[in-house]
């Protein structure tokens, strides 16, 4: 079975500052890590690899720095690591990122057909969630996104049942192999590497490929000449007026604290205390 | 199975990087383990770069360097609650490429080191914890790691591994880390446009100033403050000694220090604006030429902080870790070289190369400063407030004579300060410097 896993190197956005005059990112200095929601994609994909034996391969397309986020996935476990890499790519939106990617799976697949491909639910610097169907709909892929389990994967007859997280409820669904998957966060919890994996990895010569490599056929279709989209504003939220108040609450016991809070929290917002009441006795 | 390489080097601050670099210049098989998250993730710094160390080690450095502002002009404040006396000292000779010393961000600084250690050829791995020394013993011939599967071998094992340096405390080549040699320091980074910058401090393009503080911003602790122009942000923070912050009575913690130091008159209008984009705090071993432990051993060398490799009174430190890494690492190529094993004898070199270098012979120098200070806290208190109060009586102009107000600046120290006090002060002082 081969599994190619695809990642992103994201800035780590607990880090992140805006720039107080022009509102951009300030990405000086803010360590660079792999997308936390790819790591999911990566635990389930290992997982998998754990039962069912065969070939983890990580892609990512990026700047060459990336290389460190595809090592630190070899470190986890994967086999291989393929970084996509060339100034052509450069303002890639979510459509030219999927043409690049899918490419780039089409060619991997030459080396060992895939079975499954992974990808996280979406970026934390995006937040589109596109890539991963972009994908699978320029393969011809099946696609499950948002999984949160996979409940069973039948090698034989190629298929794969899943639970996907969907509005009000779990669906359980069973497609044909091979499909794109897309994983929630939370749902599974990323293995600590053992320390001859960490040299592995430190070790480990990424591949690197350029457009050529990759199978680029149309290089209108990557970069940001095949990037429809737009920004036209940016701007920083407006600050809420409300704010949050401190209170601090001096009591012996536990139930005093609580009575106190409540009663400073009645004192603040006066008509609360009659809402309350009233709703209650309806 | 276990590896074995040439060189372990435990930690990616300067000197261990220092000692990375190398050593895996020179061929040496070597790997790097790191704590953090990656390298720089928990290193802290002032942080002023003094070119010289790392030129000794990467010659072109400022090729590629994140440097942020070279310094022209070092400026010494000694400070009372209200006002302050400085001296200045600012040179176009500072202007003069290849440049002495330069402002750096550690976290853009780090990253930049150990991508260079990388192409060196060291192995780097990050977020593994070493344990322990493995011994073959009484000699070190391994580390062990957090991780499963976590011994791999060594001929020699560097510990670079800072200021606390566990590592070396639990295998007993030192003692626990005393309260009274180290200080803690904490610092803000403040953005600021470049302009306000340059502006405020009389600078244009990469030129960069410092500023040296002592007197009553430490709270009668000593301890002294710093300023520091980035390219786009100051740098401002204080420290003082640990067993001061434990004794003193008013039980000022570093934060509310640094709080009121921000709020003195003086400090306040250069870093009015300013939005905090960092704030750290750290350790730094300050107990001079008298703390530091046994700096080698069978299969051992200790570098950087975590031999207490600091220079307080110049506030030196990255160049001492830097150059004791290097040092180190030498040590260990001649070793190799040589075919001897790596037992003490044959790393003895190491010792004698530092009492060779400016780091020793500096910290020699000032092997009685610590204690001098120390012991008379006079020199945060009393004296900064007589200063500042004499520059106050001799340039206001308010029709009395010049005679009197020299009598009254005269009494004034005599009045805080018995003659034999002064007199002694003053001794002790030049004993130290001498």
């Amino acid at each position: 079975m081969h599994i190619v896993v695809c990642i992103k190197q994201v800035p780590d956005s607990a880090q992140i500052r805006v720039h107080p005059v022009t509102n951009t990112i300030m990405r000086q200095g803010v360590p660079a890590i792999v997308n936390p929601y790819d790591l999911f994609a990566l635990e389930e994909a290992l997982r998998l690899k754990d039962k069912f034996g065969g070939k983890v391969t990580m892609l990512c397309m990026g700047p060459p720095q990336a290389e460190d986020a595809l090592k630190k996935c070899i470190s986890f476990g994967a086999d291989d690591a393929v970084l996509v890499t060339d100034r052509s790519f450069a303002g890639a939106d979510t459509l030219a990122t999927s043409y690049a990617l899918a490419a780039a799976v089409r060619q991997l697949g030459k080396e060992q057909k895939v079975d499954i491909v992974f990808t996280g639910k979406q970026t934390i610097d995006g937040d589109t969630a596109q890539v991963g169907p972009g994908i699978a709909k320029r393969l011809g892929l099946q696609l499950l996104t948002y999984v949160s389990r996979i409940a069973d994967l039948d090698l034989e007859n190629d298929t794969i049942t899943v639970e996907r997280r969907a509005e009000g409820g779990v669906q359980v669904l069973k497609t044909a192999v091979p499909c794109l998957i897309t994983m929630l966060e939370g749902t599974n919890e990323m293995r600590f590497a053992p320390l001859e994996n960490m040299i592995h990895a430190a070790r480990y010569p990424v591949r690197k490929w350029n457009k050529e490599a990759a199978g680029i056929e149309d290089v209108t279709k990557i970069g940001l000449k095949g990037s429809p989209t737009v920004v036209s504003k940016v701007f920083g939220p407006t600050p809420r007026a409300e704010k949050a108040l401190m209170q601090s609450v001096e009591d012996a016991t536990p139930r005093d604290v609580s009575l106190n809070v409540i009663q400073k929290i009645f004192t603040q917002h006066p008509t609360l205390e009659r809402d309350i009441l009233a709703k209650a006795s309806v | 199975m276990s590896e074995k390489f040439d060189v372990i080097v435990v930690g990616a601050g300067p000197s261990g990087n220092a000692a990375a670099y190398t050593a895996a210049k020179a061929g040496l098989s070597v790997l790097q383990i790191e704590r953090g998250e990656y390298p720089g993730s928990k290193n802290v710094q002032g942080a002023i770069l003094y070119a010289n160390a790392l030129e000794q080690i990467i010659p072109d450095f400022r090729d590629d360097a994140p440097l942020e502002r070279h310094i022209i002009e070092q400026r010494m404040w000694v400070l009372d609650d209200e006002s302050f006396v400085g001296t200045h000292f600012r040179s176009d000779d500072y202007n003069k490429p290849p440049y002495n010393r330069y402002t750096i961000i550690r976290a853009q600084f780090d990253k930049w080191f150990s991508s260079k250690v990388k192409e060196a050829g060291a192995l780097v791995i990050c977020e593994t914890t070493v344990e322990c020394l493995l011994m073959d013993g009484d000699q070190v011939v391994g580390v062990r790691c957090d991780r499963q599967g976590g011994e791999v071998f060594a001929d020699v094992v560097i510990l670079a591994d800072g200021v606390n340096s566990t590592l070396a405390r639990k295998a007993g080549f030192h003692g626990e880390i005393q309260a009274g040699n180290v200080a803690l320091a904490v610092k803000e980074i403040l953005f600021m446009p470049q302009e306000t910058i340059e502006a405020r401090f009389n600078v244009k393009d990469e030129e960069g100033v410092v500023i040296e503080m002592f007197g009553k911003i430490t709270d009668g602790l000593m301890g002294t403050g710093f300023l520091y122009t980035n390219r786009d942000s100051i740098t401002l923070g204080v420290g003082c000694m640990l067993s001061d912050f434990k004794q003193n009575p008013n039980r000022t913690s570093p934060y509310a220090m640094l709080e009121k130091m921000k709020a003195h008159p003086s400090i306040a209008p250069m870093i009015a604006g300013g939005e905090m984009k960092e704030y750290c705090a750290h350790l730094i071993p300050e107990g001079g030429f008298h703390a530091v432990p046994k700096v080698f051993g069978n299969g051992w060398m200790i570098v950087g902080d975590s031999g207490g490799f600091v220079n307080a009174v110049h506030r030196e430190g990255s160049n001492l870790a830097m150059t004791t890494g290097r040092l180190a690492a030498e040590t260990a190529i001649a070793a190799k070289a040589a075919g001897k094993g790596f037992a003490a004898k044959q790393l003895a070199g190491y010792k004698s190369a530092l009492d060779e270098s400016f780091v020793m012979k500096d910290l020699h120098k000032y092997r009685d400063m610590p204690s001098v200070f120390h012991d008379n806290s006079q020199f945060f208190t009393t004296y900064p407030e007589l200063v500042n109060r004499a520059a106050r009586t001799m340039l206001t102009v308010d029709g009395v004579d010049k005679k009197t107000k020299e009598k009254e600046i005269f009494s004034s120290f005599r009045k805080s300060r018995s003659l034999a006090g002064l007199a002694g002060d003053a001794f002790k002082l030049w004993r130290a410097f001498r």
